[in-house]
């Protein structure tokens, strides 16, 4: 229970430091009398604080659930295609349907992000059986064909800066109140995850294993589909793609913890929302008071982690 | 001469005379010389990759990997990155063309020498693990190249973007000579060593006990990736799976292993497979810049078949 404790009270200086620090300046001393200054934390800190909270916890969830769908450790969604599918789920309908309602939007980018991982699952069914380091393989190839896809929708339609700066790299800055609450729905998602996470925890045995302990495999398995589907594309609609937290989080947590999904999920959602907060200060203290895309930073803390987990860790299952 | 090599090198001259006289309107010279310049790029850039794929391909054993997959193009894009972060967009702009170029392969050849041979040193039992690292290690030279290059400046921003997407029509007519004479250069010296690339691909307890010095030729073959690699990256991006398209083909045109065979051939190829495919997408289907979109595409879907089949090993 101690890297709860350490996660939790780490994450309560970091919202703090969130709401603080920003482009604008804002007088603390009076903020209950200068309207400006309220509007900037009501209006933009305090949703993107949010916003960053739902964000990493959501998605280390999701990335947990993926792990024990797919018994792999080394998957998570931004690394098998999950969010190139619903991007382009999303670049589709902004195509076709210009003008469609955001509710629209969103499904259409879910129902992306489900095929490609579909698809996924269908390509790792095929590999030689063994071949533990094959799956992440397999799904960055995969990412970056379906990425291809997205470049030459993106290039056709000269909407290939929108996909550049905002499909691709995930950043915080243009969220403000009443542009980020799609990502409540991540977050319900992922609490419905941990509802079903001994469900979660059997599923991680295999199918004989979990057929005989009298679990539902393929309901579990559909249930788990539609949580990390459903993450991946409110945040990828909201936000962008924000790579890595469903890969190092849980990695790093399952070390301390092991694999007692129900303890250790909350803690996992904990170290998410923690690594991504920091991450998020990070790319706005760096070039102050301009911003790097948090997914940059990410990609940089993330692929050094996924490299020592990868040569740290014994090769397993 | 092979007659296979024969017919290869016949239907890329055919290619490139389409390519240089097709539609060709009354402003012939200003049209030919534009095309052949382009041409000389396209030629220059697909024989670097595949070579530089064969090579890589050779000294790490294994036919689904190539340099780009590997991150050598992300390191590439990396260096000059920090080229434009340490010297300023200005500083950049004003240094010349050539000595700006040879700096960056130098650089290149020590790092790639010593990460990858570090890697493919290391990597020998677990295959898996070690092309996993370098895709790895690949998004990560991507991701610092982007930090870098929105740290700096917007400008240099503007710069990296267009270096790190990949575009066959925009080739640099300044870099061109300089690129070339290294290509070719690394190409002639790739050449010479046929014979020990030979028993290199035999591995390395044979290729130690008929007396070659395999670290060494290791680390020669792994100079000359980077240097062809720089030569493609500087001329039109990072190209992640043309080389493995091109090698494929190569092995099963020549089925020989001798690479004073494969080397030309592959080298062929890869320009034959740029002309065709720009003559299609640019004079046929009117799309610029499509090529390498498509053929990152079926490069990608080539290489999860590979995977698929088991044919790691």
């Amino acid at each position: 229970m101690r890297l709860a404790l350490i996660l939790g009270a780490a994450l309560l200086p970091l919202s703090l430091a969130s709401v603080m620090i920003g482009a604008a300046s804002v007088d603390w001393a009076n903020i209950a009398s200068d309207p400006q200054a309220f509007l900037i934390v009501t209006v933009s800190r305090v949703p993107r604080t949010v916003a960053v909270i739902l964000t990493g916890a959501a998605l280390a969830v999701a990335g947990v659930v993926m792990q024990q769908i797919v018994r792999n450790r080394f998957v998570e969604p931004g690394t098998v295609g999950t969010a190139e599918g619903a991007a382009l789920g999303l670049l589709a309908v902004t195509v076709l349907a210009p003008g469609a309602p955001i509710w629209a939007k969103m499904l259409v980018a879910s129902l992306g992000a489900l095929a490609a991982t579909a698809i996924f699952l269908a390509l790792i069914r095929r590999l030689p059986p063994r071949e533990v380091l094959l799956v992440p393989l397999v799904g960055l190839v995969l990412a970056g064909v379906l990425q291809a896809g997205v470049t030459f929708i993106g290039w056709q339609t000269d909407l290939l800066q929108y996909v550049g700066i905002w499909l691709m790299t995930g950043e915080f800055s243009g969220v403000i109140a009443g542009r980020y609450e799609l990502l409540w729905i991540a977050a319900a998602a992922a609490a419905l995850a941990w509802s079903a996470a001994d469900q979660f925890a059997i599923l991680g045995l295999g199918r004989e294993a979990a057929t005989g302990l009298g679990l539902n495999h393929e309901g579990v398995m559909r249930l788990g589909l539609v949580v990390v589907s459903v993450v991946t594309a409110m945040v990828v609609v909201s936000v962008g793609m924000v790579p890595f937290v469903g890969l190092v989080v849980p990695n790093i947590v399952a070390r301390v913890m092991g694999d007692n999904l129900r303890a250790s999920l909350p803690v996992v959602a904990t170290g998410g929302a923690a690594l991504v907060l920091a991450c998020d200060l990070l790319a706005r203290l760096v070039r102050y008071p301009y911003e790097v895309p948090v997914g940059t930073v990410l990609g940089i803390l993330g692929s050094v982690l996924f490299l020592w987990l990868l040569h740290r860790a014994p090769a397993r299952g | 001469m092979d007659r296979r090599l024969a017919v290869i090198a016949l239907v890329l001259l055919a290619a490139s005379a389409t390519y240089l006289l097709w539609g060709i309107g009354a402003n012939w010279r200003f049209v030919l010389g534009l095309r052949a310049s382009k041409l000389a790029g396209m030629l220059v850039v697909g024989a670097s990759i595949a070579v530089a794929t064969i090579l890589f391909q050779t000294v790490s054993q294994n036919r689904i990997l190539t340099p780009a997959i590997m991150g050598f193009d992300a390191l590439y894009v990396l260096l000059q990155t920090a080229l434009v972060a340490g010297l300023g967009v200005t500083g950049f702009a004003m240094l010349p063309v050539g000595a700006k170029f040879a700096a960056e392969v130098a650089v290149m050849a020590v790092a790639a020498m010593a990460l990858f041979g570090l890697l493919l040193g290391r990597g020998a039992q677990d295959i898996a693990r070690m092309i996993l690292t370098g895709v790895i290690l690949g998004i990560l030279f991507r991701s610092l190249a982007g930090f870098l290059a929105r740290v700096m400046d917007p400008n240099a921003f503007a710069i990296v973007q267009t270096e790190s997407f990949a575009s066959f029509s925009r080739i640099d007519g300044a870099l061109l000579p300089w690129a070339a004479g290294a290509a070719v250069l690394a190409m002639l010296a790739a050449f010479r060593l046929c014979s020990r690339l030979d028993v290199i691909a035999l591995g390395r307890p044979v290729a130690v006990s008929l007396g070659l010095r395999y670290e060494a030729m290791t680390f020669a073959a792994l100079a000359l990736v980077a240097v062809l690699v720089s030569v493609s990256t500087a001329l039109v991006g990072p190209v992640t799976f043309f080389g493995l398209i091109v090698s494929g083909l190569a092995h099963s045109l020549i089925a020989s292993a001798r690479h004073a065979l494969l080397l030309p051939a592959a080298a062929l190829i890869g320009g034959a497979i740029l002309v065709i495919g720009q003559l299609v997408f640019e004079r046929v289907l009117g799309m610029q810049s499509a090529l390498s979109v498509v053929v990152e595409f079926t490069g990608g879907l080539f290489f999860l078949w590979l995977l698929l089949k088991g044919r790691i090993r």
